[in-house]
């Protein structure tokens, strides 16, 4: 290398120190700034994609918890500190869910993680934060036969939505045949085959069940209703349960109305279709369909009025709706909250060992009370639609129903329990009286 | 459904026009039951309601056609402060109220003060056959059509032999009465269905014979169990059932397939308004457009802009969205060509990227204009419900519309190329670009007006998918790589051969799909596609002559 002249050499030089004499103190500034913040907040990791496909059902999520720490903020924060939010995407995409998930938990060293729509993400962080001993409140309702330590499912298990729902159509509506239609994925399969289990159980035969998939964004419907109106006029009761998701529901309720199968000839029970799925469509000819959830925006108690208005102002627009997912996240925050006053510190092993036993009112009356197998209990309800895009409720659960992690149902995990108290694992088998390790196959 | 149900509120309305006189001479007599069955409805569990809707329908108080109309409407009220029920209508400064014991109106109050009767959809069937007992009179033969079939239905029921005792007694004075052959019959088929439970085997063969041409699923599931020994005793009428079920069943297979024939026409249809502009683009300019589908996206949110801004009228803010698209996405069409395109004509694969960027460009201004979400577009009231051929096949006007249409667009676009000096211009340069040239043909201009067309085109398919599939970023993703398989599969450069292939594209895959799933359909259909392209490479119809060097 050629040297420089000296002059030039010493001016460069003093200039590097100069920038250098600027820089430590902002340096030693930022340093101080981090320290500080590490001690005077609590981190709370929000995991919702906010891009591609499963943002119109998860930004509304985020949203939710951002309110619910604004709010604990505002009284005082917890255990004397002011709560952070870090907020990252995951674009709908499911491996992306694992980094984002570690980066939370090994980088930005959150106390929890609210997060996750569908089963594949959730499955897909599951091993990041097993690992890392995170803490991960799951909002949606989902197919069951899965408990892990590090989870905690505020969303339903199939007896606290599928089950029941079933159970309405066939005692209440004297439902005899069954069309079981699902988008072409883990959780519509899995749900299906429990059902499908459950209904041969009740003496449905198998020529009065018919099943049927579909890919995601499916928009020709026209030979699949045909289909099912051609089962349903075989002179009995016919209901369908649909665990369609996503878009494909809009193209599918267009078709039913085009070929006049109205909800008093072949009611649809939906899974997946709450206010916010109905706010973009026109739901004129959806009056009378039912969906099953453990939250209805229209269900009338002074909790639930005073939520949503709190909900509005802070959303700054009248017309948002809010649902089932998002109060599964009021109530997981609010547990999450009792738990860590109760251990007096944010230590996971602390607050997961806390958790069993806590209770919180549900916006809609009754408690969640977490189980030992991790999950919640819950009110059911049945709601048909109305013109306005909200739901009249037709049926409500008599008690709470606790949450049933692996489903009684299905052959391979009849005998299998979850208990994070007492026997401390997710999947015993009861018969065999082991403990096989989280993947239950 | 629609339309009976329109039906339904219009009579509503005619008859909420007369009953006031005629109810202002009875108000006084309302008789005791009808007041303590009005009184009751707010309380009542669902099945109690609805055993008060079959006595208010026996009562026949004049006011009861109009509650009971509106409580199907969700119309009818009641006030929390003294629990009495009143039918409303809603208006600026509230509800308006009417008495349903004196058919009066009874001032406006706030909506504050009150609580709706609710209806679930049992009581909704309840209420729609008792309707229909006032409907069977009605001057109009659609309505007592209608009310017929709806009544038919009550047999189904099964369960409740009263209402269905009454409805076979009004249906039998009806029909002697009855003038229009097509109601006539509707009510013979429902009582020949009625005695095929009659206790002489001779009466139930006369029933046989009378249904024996019927289509209506009910009289077959009703003889599928008669011509079962376990359903019925004697020989003479099993036999006779059994005949009669396959004679319908060949017709309900006849039918099965016309009605699939037109599934796949629909759906056909569908993917040719899709591929036409890049019929054009692809097929006549060789431009590889990944935008195509973006393009199709700017048209479909043309039509939700358009209804935003003609709120009240659907239908005409449709049917003005189609040129709308067409020049919204044209114009988009003409700008990509004149900054992006054209600079690389004759590399292909940098046109794919160049393009495949501003796709995803495009969608992204979606997304920051319109929100990710999905945007309602309603439609307008001409493209719902179907039209009812028979029992057996019936074809739904949105997809009759959409098939017609395209065959519309099409047909405009060939008189385009054949008969306009633009065609000419476009049919030159595609073929020989250096001599269209040279008779002083304006090749870029031509370039950017072909490109053009092709988007706007894309943009009108976008208009009638908005009729059939969600409005959002996403929607151009779904059709991209089917109006591709269309255009390769048709043959490149060749319309005709588009029409044709997206019409029998469609057409096996609505066959297949009832057999394979329509995941498995689906897959089955691109591998056949595949084996075909491998056999020849340039699709059904391949360009022949100089045209074909390119």
């Amino acid at each position: 290398m050629k040297q420089l002249p000296n002059r030039e050499n010493r001016r460069r030089s003093a200039g590097r120190w100069r920038v250098l004499a600027r820089a430590v103190p902002l340096v030693c500034g930022l340093a101080a700034a981090a320290v500080a913040s590490a001690a005077d907040t609590i981190k709370v990791g929000v995991l919702h994609s906010l891009s591609g496909t499963m943002a119109i059902s998860e930004t509304t999520l985020k949203d939710t918890v951002l309110m619910l720490i604004d709010e604990q903020n505002k009284h005082g924060g917890l255990l004397g500190k002011q709560l952070e939010a870090v907020v990252v995407d995951p674009a709908s995409n499911w491996p992306l869910f694992a980094e984002k998930a570690a980066q939370l938990l090994e980088k930005d060293h959150v106390a929890v993680v609210f997060g996750c729509w569908t089963s594949v993400s959730r499955k897909s962080v599951l091993p990041v934060f097993e690992k890392d001993n995170g803490l991960l409140f799951y909002p949606v309702q989902y197919e069951g036969e899965e408990s892990s330590k590090n989870v905690i499912y505020t969303g339903a298990a199939p007896n606290q939505q599928a089950i029941p729902a079933v159970d309405y159509l066939m005692k209440e509506v004297g439902v005899k045949r069954w069309v079981l239609a699902g988008t072409d994925y883990v959780y519509p399969r899995t749900t299906n085959k429990i059902l499908a289990a459950y209904l041969s159980a009740k003496g449905v035969k198998d020529a009065d069940i018919m099943i049927n998939y579909t890919p995601f964004g499916h928009s020709d419907w026209q030979s699949i209703v045909a289909q099912i109106k051609k089962f349903g006029s075989a002179g009995k009761k016919t209901a369908v349960v649909s665990t369609i998701n996503g878009d494909a529901n809009v193209p599918f309720y267009k078709e039913l109305a085009n070929q006049k199968i109205s909800a008093e000839d072949i009611p649809v029970v939906a899974f997946s279709v709450g206010e916010e799925e109905l706010a973009g469509l026109d739901t004129k000819p959806l009056v009378g369909h039912l969906a099953a959830w453990n939250y209805f925006m229209s269900v009338d108690t002074p909790a639930n009025k005073e939520w949503i208005k709190k909900w509005h102002t802070f959303i700054k627009k009248d017309q948002r709706t809010f649902n089932d997912p998002m109060e599964a996240h009021v109530i997981g925050f609010n547990l999450w909250v009792k738990a860590v006053q109760k251990a007096g510190s944010v230590d996971t092993a602390k607050v997961i060992a806390a958790l069993p036993g806590l209770e919180t009112p549900n916006l809609t009356g009754g408690v969640a009370k977490v189980l030992p197998n991790h999950h919640i209990t819950k009110p059911v309800y049945i709601g048909e639609v109305r013109a306005d895009g909200q739901f009249d409720i037709v049926w409500k659960s008599p008690g709470l129903v606790p949450g049933d992690a692996w489903s009684d149902y299905l052959p391979g995990s009849k005998d299998i329990e979850a208990d994070w108290v007492s026997l401390q694992c997710g999947n015993y088998n009861t018969k065999t009286r082991t403990c096989s390790g989280q993947n239950y196959k | 459904m629609r339309a009976l149900y329109l039906m339904l509120v219009a009579v509503g309305y005619t008859m909420g026009l007369v009953s006031p006189a005629a109810a202002a001479d009875e108000s006084t007599v309302a008789s005791a039951p009808y007041v303590t069955a009005v009184a009751e409805l707010r309380e009542a569990s669902y099945s109690r309601k609805a055993e008060i809707v079959r006595n208010l329908a026996e009562l026949r108080h004049p006011g009861t056609r109009e509650l009971l109309a509106a409580l199907l409407e969700g119309n009818v009220y009641s006030r929390t402060s003294d629990g009495k029920v009143f039918i409303v209508a809603p208006v600026p400064a509230g509800y308006a109220l009417t008495d349903p014991l004196s058919g009066k109106g009874a001032g406006t109050e706030p909506e504050t003060g009150f609580e709706k009767v609710g209806i679930n959809n049992a009581l909704r069937r309840v209420i729609r056959g008792a309707l229909a007992q006032f409907d069977l009179s009605s001057p109009d033969k659609g309505v007592r059509l209608a009310a017929v079939k709806e009544m038919l239905r009550s047999f189904e029921d099964g369960a409740n032999a009263p209402a269905a005792g009454i409805a076979m007694s009004l249906l039998d004075t009806q029909l002697k009465k009855e003038r229009d052959a097509a109601v006539k019959h509707e009510i013979e088929t429902g009582l020949a269905l009625a005695s095929l439970g009659d206790g002489s085997p001779a009466r139930r063969l006369a029933a046989i014979d009378a249904l024996g041409s019927s289509l209506n699923p009910e009289v077959y599931n009703r003889l599928v169990t008669l011509s079962d020994p376990s359903g019925e005793s004697d020989v003479n009428v099993r036999l006779a059932a059994a005949r009669a079920v396959r004679h319908i069943e060949a017709w309900r297979n006849f039918y099965g397939v016309m009605e699939m024939l037109f599934f796949g026409l629909s759906l056909g249809s569908v993917l040719v308004l899709a591929a036409t502009g890049l019929a054009i683009t692809f097929g006549v300019m060789g431009v590889i457009n990944m935008a195509h589908g973006e393009l199709m996206m700017i048209g479909a949110y043309t039509a939700y802009v358009m209804q935003q801004l003609l709120p009240s009228a659907v239908g005409t803010s449709i049917v003005l969205a189609v040129p709308g698209a067409f020049l919204v996405a044209g114009l988009v069409g003409v700008l990509m060509e004149r900054f992006i395109v054209r600079y690389l004509y004759g590399r292909p694969l940098e046109t794919l990227l160049a393009t495949f960027g501003v796709s995803l460009i495009l969608q992204q201004l979606a997304r920051d204009i319109f929100s990710a979400n999905n945007r309602p577009v309603e439609s307008p009231s001409w493209m719902a419900g179907s039209l009812q051929i028979n029992d057996a096949l019936s074809i739904t006007y949105s997809r009759l519309v959409i098939v017609l249409f395209a065959l519309a667009v099409f047909a405009l676009l060939q008189l385009i190329l054949r008969r306009t000096r633009l065609g000419l211009e476009v049919r030159a340069v595609a073929q020989n670009r250096a001599m269209a040239k040279a008779m002083g043909v304006r090749t870029g201009w031509v370039d950017a007006l072909t490109f053009g067309l092709g988007a706007g085109i894309a943009g009108i398919a976008g208009v009638a998918l908005s009729q059939l599939t969600n409005v959002g970023p996403n929607l151009g993703q779904s059709y991209i790589v089917d109006s591709f398989m269309v255009v390769v599969f048709g043959g490149v450069g060749n319309l005709w051969g588009t029409l044709i292939g997206g019409v029998s594209l469609g057409v096996a895959n609505k066959i297949l799909e009832p057999y394979a799933g329509a995941v498995l359909g689906k897959v089955l259909l691109l591998v056949c596609l595949i084996l075909f392209i491998q056999r020849r490479p340039r699709g059904l119809f391949p360009q022949k002559g100089r045209a074909a060097e390119g």
